[in-house]
């Protein structure tokens, strides 16, 4: 099938205008007849709660955590990107569409893109009204500074706590909505099921985390805010909570998921350290403004840092990548990391990590004020690692961080199936293969404050309101296949517990699926993987009731789904066979060592279709055209 | 290292509790604290016994979501640092350590070590935020926000709501809490023009909720893992009064 993303024909300059007053409206007396559910409470979903809450529709928003604050965006540290052009850069909206549409290798749809670029102007203006406390010099003006993938400073940020920050703004907006009543919240939640009523998304089966309970909410349309999947790696940057349950259960219903394969792999992370590590922590890229990527030209070299003298350090990515230097996009500076690494140049325990040196930065401009721009990250390394990073450089390796693949969207973020929307990190639309640095806040906050408001009045002006009830047989067969499925998980009684299946995959996933991929080694994953499979489901062991709190069964429930879908992702990858972005496939490469693309035959959106688990899914293709920004081979040399 | 704990179980909110002890063993130091009851955990799971309910999400020190109170102090007691940041190689080989729960009258037991902090919510909804608008607000230079204000409403922000502030407090007080939000507002021209009715909101809901009162004790201060300033308290002091007299 060839998929259709409906975006708008003509000028993209001016595509979303056109389209916005192409949309349909709900007249104000009619919103609050429609009940629109919100699953996730991060930047997509605050957002979107908080808005649609505003515009007078009745919204029930839901998260697992015990407050909607906690969603992981609150982890995002480096900031959020504008075009707005206040140091008088040459930056432009034009110039962040062309920079995203580039960063993300020409996987991405140039409409999404622009909007992005457009709207992303209104996001800070939002949020400053929100009180946001970005960063702001002397005088008062608003500060910034720069990212990975872009030669100018457009980057807004509050402290290393942006993400905290601005989820904080959409948390406050949408607290104002509680007590205003139009949004009631259901935190310590988790989406079990999608109801599809005749072709439709009409509701959600949730389990109440601490009670044990099952059952359905009904609404008139379903938004689905609910992150990434990284987590299938197991040691990623993501929270523990971070699964891919409800977007997978989602996709068992209908809806596709597109571009599995494309995952960040972030270059500045500390590295792990030992065997009985539960996640790996990520250090801002807006270190990369001070901080210079070295090692030792020498293999083997294990003097301390300090003792290696300036002739004997090879500053790979100001020597590979003279224009952008450390600057360099994320996937090619994560790559350039694990060359250094696999040359035998590493440092650290096994060699795996890299320096990240300060001291240029100190000598510059002092220590007091790169404490100003990045202590806390600092100090949250000297926690971790037990080492001074002002006194030796830190040390680095990437490690999985975000994913660029989810449910596939058209123009109005709607899957396909009708009334189901996804935003935010949960669907694949803006980031292409590879996601530039300060742009997930700013996706998730355009979809949720600028782009569902618009698109969901379309959908919900066509459907009459309340139409399907809560004693559905649609409904209550969902409650019953949840009950069931989880009374499966408990019954198993088995040897190994959730976290040792977790363990097992995410090494498979890492070492097959991860920084780069082979013919090879994705049909060992795609062979073992459904070994893993079958082993869970006869050997898990999950101890406690299903009517009661229980983070036993609530995990089993997310790694049977990563047991599921990382065979998905795998297959995927071995699909596309091309090296672009955060999908690098070692077949596919230029002599120099970058990734090789095949615009000729691959320049499409991969949407595969559920068929069952243990069956082959289905690709369906949706081509993409670029005639704004032409395909070109990316070069940040 | 080897480590004896001593953990509070509690099956329900209104059914008793008592402190269990547990054997964590080869522990590294390099592990995080909750790394370590996540060994303690698999080995019960093994066992067949209920495992250890915990909250915990980022692992990053930034969601606010774990919440022990480890020998006492709420975090564990070192500086600036939550439970999911606190590392072993804080602690020797052969310790005993004591782990509870939140502790305070607004925060019932729900299980273990998991604690309802929904009353912090309701201070929130109360006020904690402006009424703006998704559509037509000013450029966000068009009002200066001079760097000090700023920085000022940045200290003040950073509080991430994990309530050790509330468990620390003799009073079961969430007056830190409270005056984080109060005081970054109150900084700023955009939350300026809302601060009388914020402030009085805030502090209503703060009673309704069951937190007790403040009575300078700064036990807050001392636990809060982002080192919220007790100064927040005194500036949401002076923002009632002045409420008071409007």
């Amino acid at each position: 099938m060839i998929l259709d993303g409906k975006c708008p024909k003509g000028p993209i300059q001016t595509s979303w205008d056109r389209h916005r007053f192409d949309l349909k409206l709900v007249n104000p007396a009619n919103k609050r007849k429609y009940k629109v559910l919100v699953v996730g409470t991060g930047l997509a979903g605050g957002a979107a709660a908080a808005t649609l809450g505003e515009l007078g529709y009745n919204v029930e928003a839901f998260c697992y955590q015990d407050s909607a604050r906690r969603a992981h965006s609150i982890a995002a540290q480096g900031g959020i990107n504008a075009a707005k052009n206040y140091p008088n850069d040459g930056d432009s909206i034009y110039r962040l569409f062309y920079d995203t549409i580039k960063g993300g290798d020409f996987r991405a749809r140039e409409a999404d893109v622009w909007r992005l670029a457009q709207v992303s102007n209104n996001i800070i203006d939002q949020c400053v009204a929100q009180g946001v406390p970005f960063a702001r010099d002397y005088a008062g003006y608003l500060d910034n500074r720069s990212f990975g993938g872009a030669q100018v400073s457009r980057t807004f940020y509050a402290r290393g706590q942006t993400g905290q920050q601005l989820l904080l703004g959409a948390y406050s907006a949408l607290s104002r909505q509680v007590k205003a009543g139009t949004v009631k919240l259901f935190a310590r939640t988790e989406m079990l099921d999608l109801v599809v009523v005749d072709g439709e998304a009409k509701g959600i089966t949730i389990r109440d985390l601490i009670t044990g309970e099952i059952r359905t909410h009904v609404g008139d349309a379903v938004v689905l805010c609910t992150g990434g999947y990284v987590n299938v790696f197991y040691l990623s940057t993501n929270a523990m909570g971070c699964s891919v349950t409800a977007n997978w259960r989602a996709h068992k219903k209908g809806a596709f998921f597109a571009n599995p394969c494309y995952t960040q792999i972030h270059p500045t992370c500390i590295p792990q350290h030992g065997e009985h590590q539960s996640k790996l922590t990520l250090m801002s890229e807006s270190l990369r403004n001070d901080g210079r990527c070295w090692a030792p030209k020498k293999k083997g070299d294990n003097r301390h840092p300090n003792d290696i003298p300036e002739d004997e350090r090879d500053y790979y990515l100001e020597r590979k990548y003279p224009s952008f230097g450390n600057l360099a996009p994320r996937d090619i500076a994560s790559r350039a990391a694990k060359e250094q690494c696999d040359d035998g140049r590493g440092v650290g325990p096994g060699g795996r990590g890299v320096n990240l040196d300060f001291s240029d930065a100190i000598k510059r401009v002092g220590e007091h004020t790169i404490r100003e721009r990045y202590g806390n990250l600092f100090e949250m390394y000297e926690k971790i690692t037990d080492e001074n990073a002002y006194k030796q450089p830190m040390r680095m390796y990437p490690a999985p961080h975000y994913s660029m693949g989810g449910l596939w969207v058209d123009y109005n973020c709607e899957s396909n199936v009708p009334g189901l929307f996804v935003l935010g990190e949960a669907n694949f639309s803006v980031h292409g293969a590879n996601r530039l640095g300060a742009s997930a806040l700013m996706q998730g906050l355009a979809d949720g404050y600028f782009v569902i408001p618009y698109t969901i009045a379309n959908y919900l002006a066509k459907t009459k309101p309340g139409a399907v009830k809560a004693d559905h047989p649609e409904c209550k067969k969902s409650v019953e296949d949840v009950k069931s499925y989880n009374n499966r998980l408990l019954n198993i009684n088995g040897k190994k517990t959730v976290s040792e299946f977790h363990r097992e995959l995410g090494k498979i996933m890492w070492e097959n699926v991860g920084m780069a991929r082979s013919e090879e080694t994705l049909k060992d994953a795609i062979k073992r993987i459904p070994a893993l499979r079958e082993e869970f489901w006869k050997n898990v062991k999950v101890t406690g009731k299903g009517e009661e709190l229980n983070q036993q069964l609530e995990n089993a429930g997310r790694v049977a789904d990563f047991l599921e879908f990382g065979e998905l992702m795998a297959k995927d990858a071995l699909h596309r066979n091309e090296s672009c972005g955060g999908h690098f496939r070692v077949e596919h490469q230029m002599p120099d060592g970058e990734a090789k693309r095949d615009d000729e035959n691959y320049c499409y959106v991969g949407a595969w279709e559920f068929k069952g688990v243990d069956k082959e899914p289905e690709l369906h293709k949706e081509p993409l055209t670029f005639e704004n920004v032409h395909l070109a081979v990316r070069s940040y040399k | 290292m080897n480590l004896t704990l001593h953990v509070w179980r509690q099956s329900g909110p209104n059914q008793p509790g008592k402190l269990e002890q547990y054997d964590a063993k080869n522990v590294s130091p390099d592990q995080s604290f909750l790394e370590m009851l996540d060994e303690v955990n698999e080995q019960l799971i093994k066992e067949g016994k209920d495992p250890i309910v915990f909250d915990h999400d980022c692992r990053e020190g930034i969601c606010g979501m774990c919440s022990q109170v480890i020998n006492g102090v709420p975090h564990g007691g070192q500086e600036r640092t939550t439970v999911c940041q606190l590392h072993m190689r804080n602690f020797s080989d052969g310790d005993t350590i004591y782990i509870e729960p939140w502790r305070a009258l607004a925060f019932p037991i729900i299980r273990d070590l998991i604690v309802d902090r929904s009353g912090l919510e309701k201070i929130m909804q109360a006020g904690g935020y402006t009424s703006c608008h998704t559509g037509g607000v000013a450029d966000g230079n068009a009002i200066l926000v001079p760097k000090v204000d700023a920085d000022y409403a940045m200290d003040a922000a950073e509080c991430i709501g994990c309530g050790a502030c509330v468990a620390a407090c003799p009073n079961g007080s969430a007056m830190l809490y409270t005056s984080a939000k109060v005081a970054q507002l109150a900084a700023l021209p955009q939350g300026k023009a809302e601060a009388a009715q914020r402030v009085c909101a805030m502090t209503d809901a703060m009673q309704e909720a069951g937190f007790g009162n403040c009575s300078n004790h700064y036990e807050c201060q001392a636990a809060c893992p982002k080192g919220i300033n007790v100064k927040f308290i005194a500036r949401l002091n002076r923002e009632y009064q002045k409420a008071l007299f409007k």
